[in-house]
């Protein structure tokens, strides 16, 4: 097996792996944040009912946790096994930022411990409260670290290089890379918002089986709002990031908007098929990409043409884009529509279709975290280290890569059946109206 | 000191930490699955479960840290490691996933209790040992190998090799030696009498094998590598201690005595042994081609990990204090007279 061969498996075994992971790694960042939210608002509001949506998404998510935790070790020790050559040279300027991970993840994984045993342990509610700000606290900082690892990916800094040798490396320069802001603010945004979804979606499934209990419509309306805040908020931010690429990596956004010639008043290409140089059944949308790019309709776009062949990535790439975008946009419009249906009491906001849509809200939030990594990963190709080092040169030279695949493929699916079953059993042998029910006699029996 | 040392210092003793606390966590799955297959499973499951619950994660965590640390403080050593690792290091990676998912799947989850699940985790347990102490042995030099500068792992001189078997026999007595110490303690401290009798009859057991195979090494590596058997003898004074302590664990375990303290000495015994071993190793990350000190990061990114690690034990210290704290030396925790688990 060639070098190109192990390059290409290797790539396929990294996707694999952290395509995977991303699903469990998303949760893991948002949904301490929602546990912790609604905790508060329990205590606020003195209502048992978010106390318990609280412990019942812990519950769930200890499930989650445990495979991220499992496929986080995967693709932590994988980026040494299949690309040495990246590590062995990326070590010596960005081990800093994973390094810190890893005492992030540690400050989490001891506080969610303690959390997750000490329920009723503490008289005041408040103090259990306490416990989950460093789990989401721990949680939220580990994915700014591993995405400044993946900024400096995308734009190296904080080295010079002499004689093929890297120099006057600085650690601090090489995490602040200038991708750094728009890629930490939109992982952190869209796992919020996904993790908000994604608990939506379970209230929506509990109403369209038939249960209208009020702990299922608290659990709704809380996420749906959240959901709306956390997706504008993603939607701001992708602008941002958009101008980051105009101005930092063009290739990247030429490849994504099919943009061939570098013009002032770029039009934006929404859908469509590629044919050759000729884009198809495309909606387009004048001045929006220069509006995308630099905030002024009439600014220049750089094109494909001013790249090296050999340097342009994929230009599939548009189709993840749009992929990511149209389902951003989508959630936001659905939670807003949700929003005010809620606060001015319209039924169509009950019907079964309506609450169908919800319920897809989740499962569509995790399919544009997907498509927006794959964007972002495949839309540096060529480069592992841009502009410095080609994927092909990283690549390990072992011959056992394909074999490595099987085996964890078998895994992630072992995995994932393993977490469905886990969870669908979890709840639904103890279903909310059980629980409530067995509160009611244990507070009965304390009375008397 | 240089950095150098101080590098692999910090990162030595969180290998030496994962040891201890990954035996435990191990062991404790083998003697769980033991226990179920004769029949005495109810003596054991319950305290197993209440040790294991909350910390298993953070287990986890100090081998993650091992290994984001060498690469680190030691780039090259992905070049070397990561290239000839790729087989062995996926089916330690799978084994460590079956077994933490199961882990979380069956006892915050389904609580399955089928006995195959059971003995499977038991197993994994041992085969996890046995699949990451080859690594050990390929530091000592002569099973990586270079080909036109990429370096291979040569499987057949690996698996032919009497040092290696016994590398990996050593791992697996170790774990159940620490592991059936620890729980005898944590049995006591529960009152549970039948534990802690179950627990002490496995730890006498498994204490012979263990500081039989730790000899037995060191005799390998006089054949194996002279030169590092030579500094071995150097540091003969560190390994005469550790066997003191040796002696000292297993005589107040014989006279069922203050098992806290045999703990203690238990963890000293392989506190010696384990940085005597690391210092005869010295300069060497990989016999003979790695260094720590041609493998060593720049300057600039030693100064950051330090201060990064300095600033990291800030933080977890006092937390790992209010974990234990918690779990491990709560009365009524340890007894499991209340289960506050959400």
């Amino acid at each position: 097996m060639g070098i190109e061969d192990s390059a290409f498996l290797s790539r396929i075994l990294t996707l694999l792996t952290l395509s995977f992971h991303i699903i469990y790694a998303t949760i893991g960042v948002g949904v301490p944040l929602m546990i912790m939210i609604a905790q508060w608002v329990g205590i606020k509001k003195k209502d048992d009912h978010y106390i318990l949506l609280a412990r019942r998404w812990a519950r769930g998510f200890v499930i989650t946790v445990a495979v991220g935790v499992v496929t986080g070790t995967a693709i932590g020790l994988q980026l040494s096994l299949l690309w040495p050559n990246f590590m062995q040279l990326a070590g010596n300027v960005i081990a800093l930022p994973l390094f810190m991970e890893v005492f992030a993840f540690f400050f989490e994984a001891i506080f969610l411990g303690i959390y997750l045993y000490t329920w009723d342990r503490f008289e005041d509610q408040r103090k259990h409260l306490l416990l989950l700000i460093p789990v989401a606290l721990g949680a939220a900082m580990s994915s700014v670290f591993i995405t400044i690892v993946n900024s400096f990916m995308n734009a190296p800094q904080g080295f010079e290089v002499l004689n093929g040798e890297l120099v006057n490396i600085s650690p601090l320069l090489a995490m602040f890379s200038p991708a750094v802001p728009t890629k930490v603010a939109h992982v952190m945004a869209t796992a919020f918002m996904t993790s908000a979804f994604l608990l939506a979606s379970i209230a929506a499934l509990r109403m369209l089986r038939g249960s209208d209990h009020v702990y299922h419509k608290k659990a709704l309306f809380l996420t749906m709002k959240l959901g709306l805040v956390f997706s504008v908020a993603t939607a701001l931010i992708g602008d941002f990031s958009g101008k980051y690429l105009a101005e930092y990596q063009p290739e990247k956004l030429a490849a994504a908007e099919w943009h061939f010639e570098t013009e002032e008043e770029a039009r934006l290409i929404l859908f469509g098929v590629l044919d050759g140089e000729d884009v198809k059944y495309a909606i387009e949308i004048p001045y929006a990409l220069s509006i995308l790019a630099h905030g002024t309709p009439d600014s220049e776009v750089i094109g494909l043409e001013e790249f090296p062949e050999d340097e342009i990535p994929p230009l599939w790439i548009h189709y993840l884009f749009d992929t990511m975008v149209t389902i951003g946009m989508w959630l936001a419009f659905l939670s807003f529509v949700y929003v005010v249906a809620a606060w001015r009491n319209w039924s169509f906001a009950r019907t079964k279709l309506f609450r169908w849509l919800l319920l897809l809200s989740g499962p569509l939030a995790l399919v544009a975290i997907e498509a927006g990594w794959w964007f972002t990963e495949v839309g540096r190709q060529p480069w592992i280290l841009r502009g410095y080092m080609k994927t092909s040169e990283a690549a390990t030279t072992s011959g056992q890569v394909d074999l490595m695949i099987i085996l964890f493929a078998g895994l992630y699916f072992i995995l994932g059946v393993g977490t469905i079953v886990v969870l669908t059993r979890m709840y639904r042998r103890n279903p909310v109206e059980k629980e409530l029910a067995a509160r009611e006699a244990d507070k009965g029996g304390d009375r008397q | 000191m240089t950095l150098e040392i101080i590098g692999i210092s910090v990162l030595w003793l969180f290998l030496f930490l994962y040891v201890i606390v990954a035996s435990i966590d191990f062991g404790a799955g083998f003697f769980n699955a033991y226990s179920a297959f004769t029949n005495k499973q109810h003596i054991l499951t319950g305290i197993i479960q209440r040790y294991l619950s909350p910390v298993w994660e953070v287990t986890n965590v100090f081998f993650v840290f091992f290994f984001v640390g060498i690469i680190g403080f030691f780039p090259q050593t992905a070049f070397y490691y990561g290239t000839t690792l790729l087989v062995p290091a996926s089916i330690a990676l799978v084994l460590l996933a079956i077994r933490g998912s199961y882990y979380a799947f069956a006892t915050y989850g389904a609580k399955i209790n089928h006995r195959g699940y059971i003995y499977m985790y038991g197993l994994s347990g041992l085969l996890l040992p046995a699949a990451l102490s080859p690594v050990l042995a390929m530091s000592e030099g002569g099973f990586i190998k270079l080909d036109d500068g990429s370096p291979y792992l040569d499987y057949w001189t690996l698996f032919t090799s009497p040092l290696m078997w016994s590398i990996v026999v050593l791992s697996l007595t170790a774990v159940l030696y620490i592991s059936a110490v620890f729980l005898t303690w944590y049995a006591n401290k529960a009152g549970d009498e039948k534990a802690t009798d179950l627990m002490r009859k496995y730890a006498l057991v498994w204490a012979g094998p263990a500081i039989i195979t730790a000899t037995g090494i060191i005799f390998e590596l006089r054949g194996h590598n002279p030169e590092h058997y030579a500094r071995i003898l150097d540091l003969w004074w560190v390994f005469a201690i550790s066997f003191l302590l040796f002696v000292g664990t297993v005589y107040l375990v014989w006279k069922r005595r203050n098992y806290g303290l045999a703990f203690i000495l238990l963890v000293g015994q392989f506190f010696t042994a384990f940085f005597a071993y690391g210092a005869s190793h010295y300069p060497h990350l990989l016999y003979p081609y790695l260094t720590i000190y041609d493998s060593f990061t720049n300057e600039a990114m030693a100064i950051a990990l330090i201060v990064a690690f300095i600033a990291g034990l800030g933080l977890l210290l006092p937390s790992l204090y209010l974990l234990f704290r918690l779990f491990l030396f709560d009365k009524d925790y340890v007894k499991g007279k209340s289960d506050y688990h959400a």
